[in-house]
């Protein structure tokens, strides 16, 4: 077994409002940077997940995010798995 | 006197208003820890508005992990009735018990005032005493009470008369069809964003929340009468 860290990162599901990404995107045009758009604010996560395989590993995180992590309704999320 | 669990988890602080609200009502209401399984007997479960857990992660995603909840589902599934009030309706989106889920606010803000509802549907155990129609004046207190859910499953909730209660004169927090509360496909498992059980009392601002917990009360009596008559009708 060897312990991998994982990196989650869930999203507000697309075609969904997001009024954090909004009001981070409005707040930089006012700083200046008006080259931006479509702003979306999510979360990141880190594991560290002890497994036999990255793809275990992998598998385990995946089966967090469908319990836990994300909400299936309203986030979408995917895993990258580092080096054990 | 239909006997009322409100589940009290860490977080909760409208565990004590709900529950006054049930008595106030008739009802036989008392708390059950999230840690307990044992719902006492319970005719109706009521999950009312808090913090659980810090709102960590997202509202109620951990809450509807508790011990407690898998008898919240057991006691749906067998036909209970159940109310989750603000965040108790975000545990039961999590939980899988109502469709759809709460997100942000539209306009990201903590809100925390009157709100105007529409009674949409009276087929609940907790609306059955209002009229269609009828608009109530309700609390509001959340960050997170923008509901929300695909094109199909809304489309499912208008046409089955699901949807229960709906906003009126402005959408406080950018729900889809100003939804502010639903019901499942039984009926039985209702969830509300505003606070009934803060409004009452003319003490209170109003007494236009008190019905949803009369509604328990009468439900309790017609059972009571239909089972007496199905008694008498087999002693004949």
């Amino acid at each position: 077994m060897t312990a991998y860290r994982v990196e989650v990162r869930v999203m507000p599901r697309a075609a969904l409002l997001d009024p954090q990404g909004q009001a981070v995107e409005h707040a930089l045009h006012a700083l200046g940077f008006g080259e931006v758009a479509r702003v979306r604010v999510g979360k990141h996560l880190l594991l560290d997940v002890e497994a036999a395989s990255r793809d275990e590993a992998a598998a385990r995180a995946r089966a967090m995010c469908d319990r836990l992590l994300a909400n299936p309704v309203t986030e979408d999320f995917d895993v990258a798995v580092g080096t054990g | 006197m239909p006997r009322v669990a409100v589940v009290v988890f860490p977080g909760s602080n409208c565990d004590a208003d709900t529950l006054a609200a049930a008595r106030a009502a008739g009802c036989d209401a008392y708390y059950v820890w999230h840690r307990d399984t044992d719902l006492q007997r319970a005719d109706v479960v009521v999950l009312p508005g808090g913090f659980s857990y810090g709102d960590y992660l997202r509202s109620g995603a951990i809450a509807r992990f508790s011990p407690v909840m898998a008898s919240v589902a057991a006691h749906a599934r067998a036909g209970g009735p159940v109310l989750g009030i603000c965040n108790g309706f975000q545990i039961l989106c999590e939980a899988g018990l109502l469709p759809g889920g709460l997100m942000r606010n539209a306009r990201q803000r903590f809100l925390s005032r009157p709100a105007w509802v529409r009674v949409e549907s009276t087929d609940t155990p907790f609306t059955r005493l209002y009229q269609v129609g009828e608009v109530l004046e309700l609390p509001i207190a959340h960050g997170d009470g923008r509901y929300v859910a695909d094109p199909g499953t809304t489309a499912e909730l208008e046409a089955g008369d699901r949807v229960v209660w709906r906003y009126v004169r402005d959408n406080p927090n950018g729900s889809t069809n100003e939804i502010a509360g639903i019901c499942n496909a039984g009926r039985n498992v209702v969830g509300i964003m505003p606070h009934p059980e803060r409004r009452n009392a003319p003490v209170l601002g109003g007494p236009d929340g008190a019905r949803v917990f009369l509604s328990m009360e009468a439900r309790n009596a017609t059972q009571h009468a239909v089972d007496v008559r199905a008694v008498g009708d087999s002693r004949v």
